[in-house]
Order: C-alpha cells, then structure tokens, then sequence
C-alpha cells in the first residue's frame, strides 16, 4: 500500500470519558501498544484512514484530568503538547469529553486550546442526551469555545464520520487561545514574564513556570528566567489556583449560553446501584463474592485448555525427536525450545481469563466503589485503597500491577503497595502450585463439594495475599518515609463494559505479557538445556565412564538409557551448579535437581516447571510421549528411595514459590519506578529470607 | 453557620467558602471544587471514611481529612 500522507492525532481526555472506545473505533485492529521511551508507560498508535488519501496516525494519550500532571501518566500528556520537537507532537488534538461531565472536560479542552495547536472537542456519548436529559446548543457552542465541536457515540460508531471530516480540514482550526489569564490575575506580573521569553506564548512560559520537571527544547537562558519565575512558590500556586477559577467562570458563563441538563430526566441508576454496591454489609459481601467467583472461573475454565496444552508440548516434543534428524539442533529443539515455549503459553489461558474479569470491572465503574470501599482498611496497612488495584492485577502479573500503582499520590502509600504487591499470587507460581499440588495433594473432595487440591490452591492465594498485608503492616510502622498522601477519585457513572474495548484488552494485555516474560523464559530454557547437555571433562567420558559402573551394578532396576541420562546430568555444568548449592538448600527437603530449578527459577518462577522439564526430559528416549507430571511423579530420592515429591517437600516448595522474589523483571520494574535499586534490592534479600525460613519451617514440622 | 464537608451528613449540601491551596492541591480544584460552589454529601464510605461527595456536576471521593480543609456554609 502507498503511504499517503499521515497526520498525526491526539486524543486527549479525562478518564472515563470513552477515549478509548473512540480510539478503537478510529483506528480498528490497526493498533500497536509500545512504551514511550524511557518509561514503561502504555503508547497506544493505531492508523485511520480519515479520507480517501489521507492517513492518520491516531495516539491514545493517557487519561488526564488537566495538563497539570500530578502523575507520570498525565506528565506524558503534557511533555507529548509542549515540546514541538516531540515524536508525537499533534497537528490536531482530539479533546474528548462526555455529556454528563461537560464542564469538567472543559477545564481540560480550555487548557488545551490556550497551547494553540489546532483543537476539536469531541463530545462522546451523545446517543445519551434524552436519557440524560441534556440539551446542547452546537452551534452556539462552536462560537464560544472558538472550536469545532462533534457530537459522537463510539460505542453506537455514530458521527466518527463527522470527526474525520473535520480532522482532513485540520489546518482551518481556529487555534486562538481560549482564556486570557494575564488580564485577569496579575496583568503587571503576566506581562513581564510575557516580555522576558519573546518565543513562547505566554501560557507556554507559565506552564514552563509551574511544573516541577525540566523539560526539553528550552535554550539556557529561558531556563535561567523560567528558574528565576520559580522562585516564589506561594504566588505560583495562588495564581494557579485563580487560574482555575477564571477558567471554570468563563466555562459556566459559556455553559449557561449553550448547555441545559433536565436532572429529573435523568434516570437515577447511579444513586440505586451504590446505595447496595456501596453498603456497609452488602457491599463487602459483594466485593467477596466478585472475587470469589472471579478466582473460581480462573481455575474451572483454565484447566481444562491448559490440560490439552500441556499434552499437547509434550506430544509435539517427541515428535520433534521422531522426526528431525538426530543431532545437537534437534536435541536443542525438542528438550529446550518447545518444552520452553510450552512453559509460557500454558497460561495464557489464565492470564487471559484474569484481565477479562479485571478490565470488565474497571469498565463498569465497579473499580471505583472498591476502591471507596477499601480505603480505611488498606490505611491501617500502610497502603490506600487505590492499592486495590495493583493487588488485584497481581495476581496475574506483578509487572502490570506495580505500574498500576502509579495513580497512589502519598510516596509512602505507594511505595509500600510496589513492596508487598510479589507477595499476591501471580500467574507465573500458578504452573509450579499446579504441579506440585497435583503430585502431593490426593484428588479427594471435603464433605463431598470442595476438591482437597483446589481447597490447597485457594489456601496458597489467602497466604499471598495475607503475607502482602502484614509486611504491609510492618512496612507502615518501621519505614520512615517522607510524603503526603492525598486522595481523590472520581466515582464514575456505572456503565455496561463494551465488549470492544474488553477484547483489545484483553489482547494487548496477554500479549505483553506473553512477549514480555517468553522472551526470557525462552531465553533461559536455552541456556538451560545448553548447561544440561554439556559439562566439564567428567560428561564427555560419561559414556565410558558409566558403562563400567552400570555393569557392575546388578541390583539396579532402571533401564541402562535411564541411567545413563541421570549420570550425565549429574556431570553436566547444571548438575555441578546444582550440586555446589545443595548443602544450602537441604535443610529445606530439596535435591541438586531442584537446586538446579531454584537457580533458573530467580529469573522468573514459571521457568521452574520448564526447567524441570528441560532437566527430565534431556536424553529422555522413550517412545511414548510422557507429561512433565508424569515424570516428576516418577522421580526417587536416592538416599531413601521414596518418591522425591512427597508432602514435606512440596509443601517446602510452595511455601518456597509463595514468598521468594523470583523475577528479574519485577526487579526491573520496581527500579524504574522507585529510581533506586535501594528497594528492589530489600525486596530481593527480604523476600527471599522470608522464604528460606517459612519453608525451613514447613519442612521441619512435616518431616 | 460555617463548617466543613466533613461535618456534613448524607444528604446535606453546603456552599463552598474558602480553599487553599497551602491545605489542597491543585487537582481538587480542577476536578471541580471550587469556591461558590454547592457540594453535596452522597455517601460515607461503610466505615465512615472516605466521603462521597457531588461537586460542580463532578462525582468525588475524598478522606475526612481532606474534606475537612473545605471551608462551607450549609444550605
């Protein structure tokens, strides 16, 4: 396809105001999400073709209450319109408002219209109005606000042929600014700084004076000037706060020209749903039940794909064996590749299953109420009940759930959630408890209804998640931190989920992660198998050296092959690696062979499963195809001859899984948003202490 | 008879007097709460904190501490 020429637009919105319904619709399955750079915060772009020859290249920017950022999601918005050099500076903004909250959206479209960028506002959920009871005067308003504006539904996909009309005509946007502050607040103190930077706008240069960051683009003398406004504090902020009042006067004055809302019209649904949603019994009641059932479909409905999938590798890796010629690449192929990918894509099922419950209720509006809900109680843990959130998503992923922490303002709060947020059972422990469980727990039911291994599962998720909230605890009372904390959310309007906007979801979310942790689960499964079937001078005369002993041996049962793949493992580098760490780990009921899991596991704990795999499944020559649990069910102790997964050792295992910090890229994570390695680090050595002891204990107490 | 949001009850409305910035940031006021406009005590979180309120057409959740910087005048 020729590439015509592309414009680029932004949208630019409050939360839930259907930006990103109207971003779908736009741009249809032409998305791609990405991290802006620097910072892994989610860029969406997508392509929408607006007319015939002309392209635009659509950015999603983070939801925003105003251009004064308080987070680095919103500081996104306004480092993105500032600074024309930008990747992604607009030719024409999108603001996207609602019918219902018409006139805090105008707050935003204001400051937006003062940058001067060619600005329409585009007003969402108009197939609302006579539900609502909103009357809008279009043309009037066009006047006013000195601006296209459009009514759209992008559920319903109504008047997105209108936007793009008037998006091809971009350049005959007015892009006068909207509201003159400096005649209004302090015209003497806004003149002068007008005067002192001849290039900027005025309300650029203020804008430069209020923020707190550094920005690009900016000569050393404007810094200089621009540092010299900052000085006197206290005058920034009484000015930005009669900024806002001027700025939210003339939207009334405008409002009452062009807006009226019949509030009798408007059905009450809000009003009955919180009263029972938010109710002192019912509503904590609900909010179980909710999660109740969320963690029941994750378990009843993953299991059953995740079976095929898990048989499915395994069959697929001997007959990777059967078919390629024998050979280093064939071995790399059947005992490193596909038993790695098998590792990830094993659960996606759950995973997906998890952000289709959690981004069903974040559309809903449902989010909001637990997090109202949850407040008080999250405060005596140190944490606050935006926390909620990041320890819900952490239950499929810890990475996604300490980005979600972002919206936490008090430091303390949220520093303390980014802490105890591994603790939550996430996904990646989920093949490991699996398996473990399978091989301990007898498949046997309590009172005839509950499965004893499900009951097991249930029960390592509560200890995550009690574990999160007592360090919680400990954290609050023994971590001197600086910062205040302050909250504020915004309850919004309860709404059905558009199945749309859960499926791109859904799919961006399984996707990152699935790239995101393959990569390395990939990448270490290699250089696993590479460690396993290579070794030091001891495992090039395996062959030889094993031939003697075996013969020797009557009384052994394993058949020859068998033997002899052990023994190479044994003398291979990961047998040695395995080997050197198990005085360490002994005490805990494990073996060299887990030892050699455990190593691989700290980079990301659902490589266990895998490693063990690669391990048991190296020189494995058996013609029928055999599960990984099959095998580890087969494993012996060789000093007493039982089965090596017996109770007292994988309950030591969970307990283990249940508390160590194993993943790299949770570390990485929790670096980049805590700008130290002070904390990941504590996080490390914490977790990991805990760990040790519990399972010590577990192991002690069964044995 | 002035007093704060955070003495209001469920039900009750007042009438925004004074803000500071010193006591509330910035983003409060953006969201809508400003002085000379009416707010409204929704709900009480189940366990008394935070508060629900409705402000110049905004739905608001705030802790009592806050709530109780917000200087107003019951209607």
């Amino acid at each position: 396809m020729p590439e015509h020429k592309a414009i680029r637009v932004a949208l630019v919105g409050n939360p839930n105001t259907g930006k990103t319904s109207l971003f779908n619709q736009l741009t249809g399955l032409n998305q791609k999400v990405g991290n802006y750079p620097g910072i892994t915060v989610d860029k969406k772009v997508g392509k929408s073709q607006l007319g015939k020859d002309m392209i635009a290249s659509v950015i999603d920017l983070p939801g925003t209450y105003s251009i004064n950022p308080t987070s680095i999601d919103e500081n996104i918005v306004l480092q993105t319109l500032l600074n024309q050099d930008h990747d992604d500076f607009p030719d024409v903004i999108v603001v996207v408002a609602d019918v219902e909250n018409i006139k805090r959206n105008l707050l935003l479209y204001s400051q937006i219209k003062d940058l001067q960028i060619p600005t329409v506002l585009a007003i969402n959920m108009a197939d609302q109005l006579a539900l609502k009871g909103v009357e809008i005067d279009l043309e009037t308003l066009k006047n006013e606000l000195k601006s296209e504006v459009v009514l759209v539904s992008a559920r319903k996909n109504q008047g997105i042929d209108d936007l793009k009309k008037v998006l091809i005509d971009y350049k005959k946007l007015n892009t006068e600014p909207l509201a003159t502050i400096s005649s209004r607040i302090d015209k003497l103190y806004f003149e002068e700084m007008d005067t002192s930077i001849s290039g900027l706008s005025l309300y650029k240069t203020w804008l430069y004076v209020t923020q707190m960051q550094e920005f690009p683009g900016l000569d050393e003398k404007e810094i200089e000037i621009i540092q010299k406004y900052k000085q006197d504090q206290q005058k920034i902020k009484k000015y930005q706060h009669k900024e806002t009042i001027f700025r939210y006067q003339q939207i009334n004055a405008i409002l009452k020209k062009t807006y009226s809302v019949d509030r009798s019209k408007a059905k009450d649904l809000r009003s009955r749903l919180d009263r029972v949603l938010t109710h002192r019994i019912f509503g904590y009641l609900i909010f179980a039940l909710i999660l109740m059932m969320i963690f029941q479909s994750i378990f009843d409905w993953a299991n059953v794909p995740m079976d095929y999938i898990d048989a499915f590798f395994a069959e697929l890796s001997s007959k990777a064996q059967q078919w390629l010629p024998e050979g280093k690449l064939s071995d790399l192929i059947s005992e490193g590749v596909i038993p790695g990918i098998g590792g990830i894509v094993i659960f996606i099922p759950q995973i997906a299953i998890l952000f289709l419950f959690v981004s069903i209720l974040e559309e809903t509006g449902y989010m909001s109420r637990v997090v109202f809900l949850m407040d008080k109680i999250m405060r005596r843990f140190g944490m606050s009940g935006k926390s909620v959130v990041p320890l819900i998503s952490g239950t499929a992923c810890a990475i996604p759930a300490v980005m979600a922490t972002r919206n936490i303002s008090g430091w303390k709060e949220r520093l303390i959630t980014i802490l105890v947020v591994p603790f939550v059972t996430c996904s990646a422990r989920l093949p490991v408890y699996a398996i473990i469980i399978a091989l301990i727990i007898p498949d046997d039911r309590v009172l005839g209804i509950f499965s004893l291994q499900g009951m097991t599962l249930l029960g390592l998720y509560l200890l995550g998640f009690l574990m999160a909230i007592v360090s919680g605890f400990v954290l609050h009372k023994t971590l001197k931190v600086e910062g205040k904390s302050f909250f504020l959310i915004e309850m919004p309007d309860y709404k059905l989920p558009s199945m749309k906007n859960v499926f791109f979801t859904v799919i961006e979310k399984t996707k990152a992660f699935v790239f995101g942790a393959g990569k390395i689960i990939l990448a270490i499964s290699i250089i696993l198998w590479f460690l396993a079937s290579n070794g030091p001078a001891a495992f090039d005369t395996a062959d030889k050296d094993f031939q003697a002993a075996y013969l020797s041996d009557e009384k052994s049962s394993t058949s020859y092959d068998e033997a002899l793949a052990s023994y190479k493992l044994e003398n291979s580098y990961i047998g040695v690696m395995g080997k050197s760490i198990e005085p360490a780990i002994r005490p805990l009921g494990y073996d060299w062979k887990i030892g050699i899991a455990l190593i691989a596991s700290f980079a990301a704990r659902e490589v266990f499963v895998g490693t063990l795999a690669t391990i048991y499944s190296v020189g494995n020559d058996d013609e029928e195809q055999s599960t990984i649990k099959q095998r580890m069910s087969e494993e012996i102790n060789e000093t007493t001859g039982e089965k090596l997964f017996n109770l007292p050792v994988g309950m030591s295992l969970l307990i283990f899984y249940a508390f160590a910090m194993q993943c790299v890229s949770t570390l990485a994570i929790v670096k980049r948003e805590t700008n130290s390695w002070k904390w990941p680090l504590i996080q490390l050595m914490g977790m990991g202490l805990i760990a040790y002891l519990a399972s010590f204990i577990t192991f002690s107490i069964l044995n | 008879m002035d007093t704060s949001i955070a003495n209001l009850r469920v039900g009750e409305r007042g009438m925004i007097q004074e803000i500071s910035l010193e006591k509330i940031p910035l983003s409060l006021l953006e969201m809508g709460c400003i002085p000379g406009e009416s707010v409204e005590l929704i709900q009480r979180a189940p366990l008394k904190d935070p508060l629900y309120i409705r402000v110049n057409g905004s739905h608001l959740a705030i802790r009592t501490e806050t709530a109780a910087q917000i200087l107003i005048t019951k209607e």
